[in-house]
């Protein structure tokens, strides 16, 4: 009680709130909560993460290791083949998809995979003023950081 | 986003799961891609049907989404599959795959979709007007039909060509839009194109130039006999593999260049004069031919003629394979064209396509065809060395099993 009112207070003295309020786009509407995972680069999702463990498994990309299920998975952008659509519906199937997705731009793939596997997506979001770790929540259009 | 009543009752669920999801497809790529509204379209050709590409999860979505209801409201027509959905046991296709393809064929049969199992929509009755919004996947199909027959397609993916099947809707952006349709690249053609694998090879240069900008070209010398459909189908089929060229114009032939301007006033121009380094990058130093394919975009009836005319009496050295749509293959075999190969040791083969086929589980080591997007795809999609050259050419491969080099 006493090391959070601390930190709460620090927060203040800082001078940033504990709370980032962020607008995006809406791609897929719906409500998520979760640790968010956050790569710098794009991701391509058939060849780029193992259906079946959730795991990114491209070489040499910056999430290679992390498991993406249950995770808000924050990314510029897609990449990669049509067929990774299908990559995200198989993982939702799987019980390992991420609990939603935040992109800076969109593009086709992941948005018709985050709508075929039911995961709330936005775009157009600043996702520099997210780090992995955050407690992030998607609520339509409404990013919430902390 | 502009959204009619009906649409917006789709979108909000008031049809169904089915054709929710579909609209929410449509919405989420009109926004992405900044439509003002969504046009109907007239025809669909849908693509993800080989079980190679889409494997176990595309299947369970299709699977999904017809028990959901999915019913097509326009007519559509399937992309090949990745066997022969009859002679798949004779040809050598293992058991468990064919057993996942032909439930892939039946998840679109109930969605009520034509088993046409074909990339050449065109040449087996789907056939959209001038100025007509389609909504088409397959690369050298959607440039065949913005380019040859005028209608209006961006590249359509397997599910958003679908979600279009199922509303009746594409989104207003790109290739349906007039700005979008005029040629950034003027390239002037000046080495005369003297086979169908020379358009293929022009094709391949101008899709690495262009990537998915709109040429516009000018030949110097028209090929004859007109109508120019074949080396057409070759040439749009190449850009859109070593390219994305969803569109292009060739001045005096293709409709809309022959309606009105098409070249952007700060085009580019590119010259071409020699189509040999396109020959270079397409042939591995390979003599032994242990397969011949021809029909990449799948073989019309003219071109199974002219294989049959060449083989007649004659004995095969090296397999060959002539894909096409199941529909053309029958009417080949009422000529007697099919009888004519076969006697000679080759195989018509419908429904598939030789770059979604598992071609490295039949054992065949190296190919030569006459289509450059083929000889572009196959080594990186099954490991196969390739020849590429005129169709003459890969039939005496056929012949003797070794590929004659001009030098």
């Amino acid at each position: 009680m006493q090391n959070g009112l601390t930190l709460f207070s620090l927060g203040q003295i800082a001078g940033y709130s504990m709370k980032k309020r962020l607008q995006g786009r809406i791609i897929k509407d719906g409500k998520a909560h979760g640790i968010a995972l956050v790569s710098p680069e794009p991701i391509g999702f058939l060849g780029g993460v193992d259906p079946d463990t959730g795991v990114v498994i491209e070489p040499g990309h910056p999430l290679e290791g992390e498991c993406i299920a249950g995770r808000i998975l924050v990314f510029p952008t897609g990449k990669g083949s049509t067929v990774g659509s299908y990559t995200l519906y198989r993982l939702a199937r799987n019980g390992l998809a991420p609990a939603g997705i935040i992109n800076a731009e969109s593009e086709a793939i992941v948005a018709v995979g985050a709508i075929i596997a039911g995961i709330p997506m936005v775009d157009q979001v600043d996702i520099s003023q997210i780090r992995s770790g955050d407690v992030v929540s998607i609520n339509g259009e409404v990013v919430t950081v902390g | 986003m502009h959204l009619t009543v009906e649409e917006r009752a789709m979108l909000a669920g008031e049809h169904g799961p089915a054709l929710q999801k579909a609209m929410e497809i449509i919405v989420a790529l009109g926004t992405i891609y900044g439509a003002a509204e969504l046009v109907p379209v007239t025809s669909v050709q849908v693509a993800g049907v080989s079980y190679k590409n889409l494997g176990q999860a595309g299947l369970d979505f299709l699977r999904e989404w017809a028990a959901q209801g999915a019913r097509v409201r326009v007519p559509t027509t399937l992309n090949p599959a990745g066997m022969d959905l009859r002679a798949w046991h004779e040809l050598g296709f293992p058991q468990t795959f064919a057993r996942q393809q032909l439930a892939v064929v039946e998840a679109y049969r109930a969605m009520g979709i034509s088993p046409t199992c074909s990339c050449t929509p065109y040449l087996v009755g789907n056939v959209p007007g001038f100025g007509e919004h389609v909504a088409w996947a397959e690369s050298s199909a959607v440039s065949f039909a913005n380019s040859v027959l005028g209608a209006r397609t961006n590249r359509e993916g397997g599910p958003s060509a679908l979600a279009a099947a199922l509303t009746g809707r594409t989104a207003a952006y790109g290739l349906h839009l007039d700005e979008n349709r005029r040629a950034r690249y003027m390239v002037d053609v000046r080495c005369p194109l003297r086979s169908g694998a020379d358009f293929g090879a022009l094709g391949y240069l101008v899709g690495k130039m262009v990537r998915n900008a709109v040429p516009y070209f000018r030949l110097s010398t028209l090929p004859s006999p007109p109508p120019l459909t074949l080396p057409l189908k070759t040439l749009g089929a190449a850009m859109a593999a070593s390219g994305a060229v969803a569109l292009y114009h060739v001045e005096g032939v293709t409709p809309e260049a022959q309606r009105g301007e098409m070249l952007a006033p700060d085009a580019e121009r590119v010259i071409i004069e020699d189509l040999s380094p396109a020959y270079a990058a397409l042939n591995a130093p390979v003599e032994q031919i242990d397969l011949v394919s021809i029909g990449c975009p799948h073989a019309s009836l003219d071109e199974i003629a002219e294989v049959a005319r060449a083989v007649d009496d004659r004995r095969l050295r090296a397999a060959l394979w002539i894909t096409t749509a199941r529909q053309i293959k029958d009417r080949a075999a009422e000529a007697g064209y099919v009888a004519t190969i076969e006697a000679a040791g080759g195989r018509v083969v419908a429904d598939t396509c030789l770059v979604v086929a598992p071609m490295d589980a039949l054992g065949f080591r190296t190919l030569a065809t006459n289509s450059a997007k083929m000889a572009f795809y196959t080594p990186s999609h099954s490991g196969l060395q390739v020849r590429f050259g005129p169709l003459e050419q890969c039939l005496d491969a056929a012949l003797t099993g070794r590929w004659k080099c001009e030098t």
